[in-house]
Parts: structure tokens; sequence; C-alpha cells
């Protein structure tokens, strides 16, 4: 029996020839992450170890991107002390607003994630790096602290689920719909435990931002990691960013796998995922009457360039619907600036729409955009559980950026083929 | 090591956001965390969890966001262990990491009521339901995991190898 993309990435970095699935081991690490809510408890762990060191300066990134710019007194002091630490141990990466972004939005955009590296992060989406054949997952604090102190973690060796994409996205159909598309086939705990590993002919047709967006939700479906076979498409990207080594791994073809799906790109709809579970999936035309207060357009799922010029391309010309708040984020600095050349932002601005600093905000309910009671939200995030973006009885609907800016001109959930011909 | 407790009983898919809302993360203070610990879901759980108690839930608890800080809340008010169907992956390594001890066992969680009083041994794996007189079997960890446990977490494990 052959070993899976995952299993193959994980042996290497533990110098076995072979792993099996439930194996437990030790393995070398390529990056650790954390960010201003993970990393202080982190460093209070890293501190009981007694390390004065991290393993490596240039293999710890740290970036600060949840609650700031800094949101109160509280979360001023947590980035106080990141970077405090970051300064005394002098990691090489750590990124202060004003170069920084969503932290999984920046990594890859630094050249710090490349194809075969072994990847943990405090922060669940973590997982977003396997859009570049990485194997990257989420982890806690505890981790990262011994992460940084010894460069090895311990894994439970994942099996696998396979999904093989065929056929061309239609109309506005972009990575946000396939994943949610995925996540309300297999559910919220349908990868528990496992790899998803996405490969077929049908990849051709998905940027390498509908990949990152598609990884990134792998942790909804409840798998340990979302990884896509490395192409010409991913190359590129990783010729333009990184100058780091990297090698391409490949499942074998005897590869076993739980699960295979095989998925008809040319038949998923635009898809809408209603509180309060992301698995909890509509089609846009089973969607009904669903009137909004907030539009959400960014976040480590859909803050990128591709996301940002498919709202532009939808709102311009067009108004907000008067009454809705319509937030938009850039997942980075040079992301917000990209949008600024290409005169995006402007075209927001000029729709009605605000447009924010880099940072998670109202993603997990931190800030810059916290709904009221009774309020409801059509967001390209990731979770829409209770409470998430703001009181416990608000509602989240997760959609893509073309579904979130067609909605904020009508002020409910709509097809964006409704209000703008489709760019496919 | 035993536990023994009133049980706090959940459903499915209990998320780490309401374990402890991100509106409490500008702070990693643990008690300051416990003080909030299910408010979301559950209001009436800090002011009546006791020392001991056990929280029993079922599949998928503890998805969602990677904070330690869900872990931590619930160690701090007090919970002497999580029962759950299953456990969302990176809830379930925190938990082992930092020392909160965590069983799965769905035949326990089917027959376990909110207000139960429970016994669990943990080295043999039995939990004893002492409201209904009925025991169960649990999945015995790796020893691997045995030992992080047994060191109260990760660091302390490290520390004791190197």
């Amino acid at each position: 029996m052959g070993m899976t993309m995952s299993q193959k990435i994980l042996a290497a970095h533990t110098g076995l020839d072979k792993v099996v699935p439930g194996q437990l081991i030790e393995a070398d690490l390529d990056l650790v992450l954390g960010n201003d809510v993970t990393t202080p408890v982190a460093i209070k762990e890293f501190e009981k170890t007694g390390k004065s060191e991290v393993f490596d300066k240039k293999k710890v990134a740290i970036v600060p991107d949840h609650f700031t710019p800094n949101k109160d007194i509280k979360a001023a002091e947590q980035c106080k002390m990141v970077r405090l630490f970051a300064r005394d141990k002098e990691i090489e990466n750590y990124f202060e607003v004003g170069e920084m972004g969503i932290e999984h939005c920046l990594i890859p955009e630094k050249g710090l994630a490349v194809p075969g590296d072994l990847i943990i992060g405090a922060d669940s989406h973590t997982c977003t790096y396997g859009a570049l054949g990485a194997f990257s997952t989420g982890v806690g604090s505890t981790d990262m602290a011994a992460g940084m102190a010894t460069g090895k973690c311990w894994f439970k060796v994942p099996s696998a689920i396979k999904f093989v994409l065929k056929g061309k996205p239609t109309g506005w159909v972009s990575g946000k719909d396939v994943i949610l598309h995925i996540i309300g086939m297999i559910g919220v705990d349908g990868a528990l435990y496992k790899s998803m590993e996405v490969m077929g002919d049908g990849l051709k047709y998905l940027t390498m931002d509908d990949r990152f967006t598609i990884a990134n939700m792998a942790i909804e479906a409840g798998a340990k990691n979302g990884i896509f076979v490395v192409d010409d498409i991913t190359l590129e990207y990783v010729k333009e960013h990184s100058v780091k080594d990297f090698k391409v791994f490949e499942p074998d073809s005897d590869a076993e796998y739980d699960e295979v799906y095989e998925i008809d790109l040319g038949t998923i709809k635009p898809t809408v995922a209603f509180p309060h579970l992301p698995e909890n999936t509509r089609t846009i035309d089973e969607v009904g009457d669903v009137e909004i207060d907030q539009v959400v357009i960014g976040s480590c799922t859909n803050g990128r360039m591709g996301d940002l010029r498919v709202a532009a391309e939808i709102l311009r010309g067009k108004k907000v619907k008067k009454g809705v708040r319509c937030i938009v984020f850039p997942g980075t600095q040079n992301i917000y600036l990209q949008a600024l050349r290409e005169g995006i932002i402007s075209d927001l601005v000029e729709a009605g729409a605000v447009v924010s600093t880099p940072t998670c905000g109202p993603c997990l309910g931190g800030h810059m955009g916290i709904l009221a009671k009774g309020e409801r939200a059509v967001s390209t995030t990731n979770r829409n559980f209770v409470g998430r973006m703001g009181h416990p009885e608000s509602e989240v609907y997760l959609a893509s950026p073309a579904v979130a800016a067609a909605s904020a001109i009508t002020g409910k959930i709509t097809d964006p083929a409704s209000v703008s011909s489709a760019r496919k | 090591m035993k536990a023994k407790g009133r049980v706090f009983k959940y459903g499915d898919n209990i998320d780490t956001d309401v374990i402890i809302p991100a509106r409490y993360l500008n702070t990693s203070e643990p008690k300051e965390l416990a003080s909030h610990c299910m408010e979301d879901i559950d209001k009436e759980f800090v002011k009546k969890v006791n020392p001991g108690d056990i929280i029993v839930a079922g599949k998928n608890f503890g998805c969602g966001s990677s904070r330690e800080h869900a872990p931590l809340s619930i160690k701090t008010a007090g919970v002497s262990c999580v029962i759950a169907s299953t456990f969302a992956r990176i809830f379930y390594r925190n938990a082992i990491n930092i020392g909160l001890p965590i069983l799965e066992c769905d035949a326990a969680v089917q027959g376990t009521e909110a207000g139960d009083e429970i016994e669990i041994d943990f080295n043999a794996g039995i939990i004893k339901n002492l409201t209904k007189g009925t025991a169960f079997k649990s999945q015995p960890f790796p020893e691997f995991m045995k030992k992080i446990m047994a060191a109260d977490g990760l660091i302390n494990y490290i520390k004791a190898k190197s």
C-alpha cells in the first residue's frame, strides 16, 4: 500500500521511509506560526521550558492580526508582549502593523510556505498553505511553544479522503462555492482527524486564490489538513513569491483513501451556508428571501486580490443599499496597495463600502463590524457559529465575494448573476 | 487517577466560540477566561459548576478555532473531565497538551443526563454513572498521550525528557 501526499510529507520530516495511518510520530518543522491571540499563551508556556532561544529564528513567524490595530488596552498589552518577545528572540518573521496582513494571506505572499513544507500554526486556518502542496495544520498555543523550543511536533498520521475535481466552474462560481459545496456534502466532521487531498483535471480552472480559499476551510469539515497536488499554477506562484527550496510530493498511485469523491465543478452553483454551521448549505436558488444588515468581504478565506476584483466588478457603478453596511478587508498591505492601483478601492468606496486595514476584525467578533442582537450578515469569512460575529442572537451567512457584493446592492442574499452579467 | 462530579450535558458540534467567545480573547488570564466559560450556550454554567464536575457532549466537541483558551477555561472552571462522542482534532490535542482529561465514549454520552453523578477511573478507562448504576468502557489512549497527561501537559513532558 502506498502513501498519500500528506503521509509522504510527514514521513520525509520524520526520517522514515514509510508511515501508516494512526502511527504517532515526532516530526521536524519548517515553520511555526502564531498570532496576537495565541502567541501570548505560547510565550508563557515557552518560558516554562527554560529555553532562552527559539530553535530557528528564520522558522518562526508571528503576525499580530486578530485585534490589530489594537482594539483596546488589553489587546494592546497582548500585542506588546508579543512584540517584545519577537524582539528579544530576534524572530525574523515578525510583522508589525504597516507591514502585516491577515496571517494566512501574508505567509504565502512572503514566500514563507512552499510545496513539501511541514508547518504548524497556532491558528486553526493554518491549513490554508495546503493550497501550495505543503502539510500545514492548526494547533494550540502549547504546541506552538513546544515547536518554538524544539522545532518538532507530535502527530498522529492521518488517513485521507480524496477529492477529484473535474469540469470547469461556470458564471460567478469560485473556490468558496466549491468548499461550501463540499462541507455541505460531508458535514462539519466529515473529514475529522483526516487529510483532504484535492486533485483532478478541474484544478487548471482554479486560481491560487480559489485554492487558498478551499484549503482554508478544510478545518470547517474537521480535517487535519487540506492539500492540493502541485501543478504549473502552483509553481508559478512559488516562483513569484519565494526563494525557499521546495520539494514536490505526489500521492502514490496505490495510496489508500478512506473515501473518494468526484466533483464536477461545472455543476456547482453559488452556495450559501446558513446559521449556525458551515454545513447548513443551500444553493443560491434555494435561499429564499433573507434580508441583511451587514456585508463583510475579506478575511483569511476571501481577502485576496481575486476576491476584491470580483467584489469591485459587481459593485462598480452601483450603490450599496441604504441601511446596509458593507465592510471590505484587504488581506495584506500589498493587496491593499494593488487594489488602490487598480482603482478597486475607489470603486468600492464610491459604491458606499468602507475599506479597513488588514485585520481578522469582525470574522471572529473581534472589532470593526460587530453585530447587534437580531442582526444578520452575509460574510465571505469561514464560520457562522452562534455569536461568531457579535451578539449570540445575531446571524452569519457564509458566501463568496460575488454573492456578498450582490447582496450589498439589494440588501438581501442575492444571486450575483441577477445584478451583473456572468464573467466567465 | 480518578474523577467524580456532576454532569453538565451539551449537544453536538459545541464550538470554541461558545466555549469562550472571542470578545474575551484580549486576555490570556485563566481565571478571567474561566469566568466566561460556556457563556454563549449556557449562562448558568459558571454559576453552577463545582470543582470536579464533568462536561458530557455529543460529537465534534471543540470544533472551530485553535484557541487553547477553550480547554484552559474549562480546566480552570474546575471541570475534571470532558467526555464526548468525538472531539475536534485541535481541541483534542490542546486538552492533552494542557493536561485537561478527556475521554471519547459515545455509549457514556448516550447513557448520561444532565445532573447525573459520574465517577471515572482513568487508568482502567471505566466511566461509572452512579445515579443510574451503569458503567461504560472508554477508548484507551496511546501510551505516548498517557505520558503527556501524566506529566500534566506537553511542556512538563518535554522538560522531563531533555
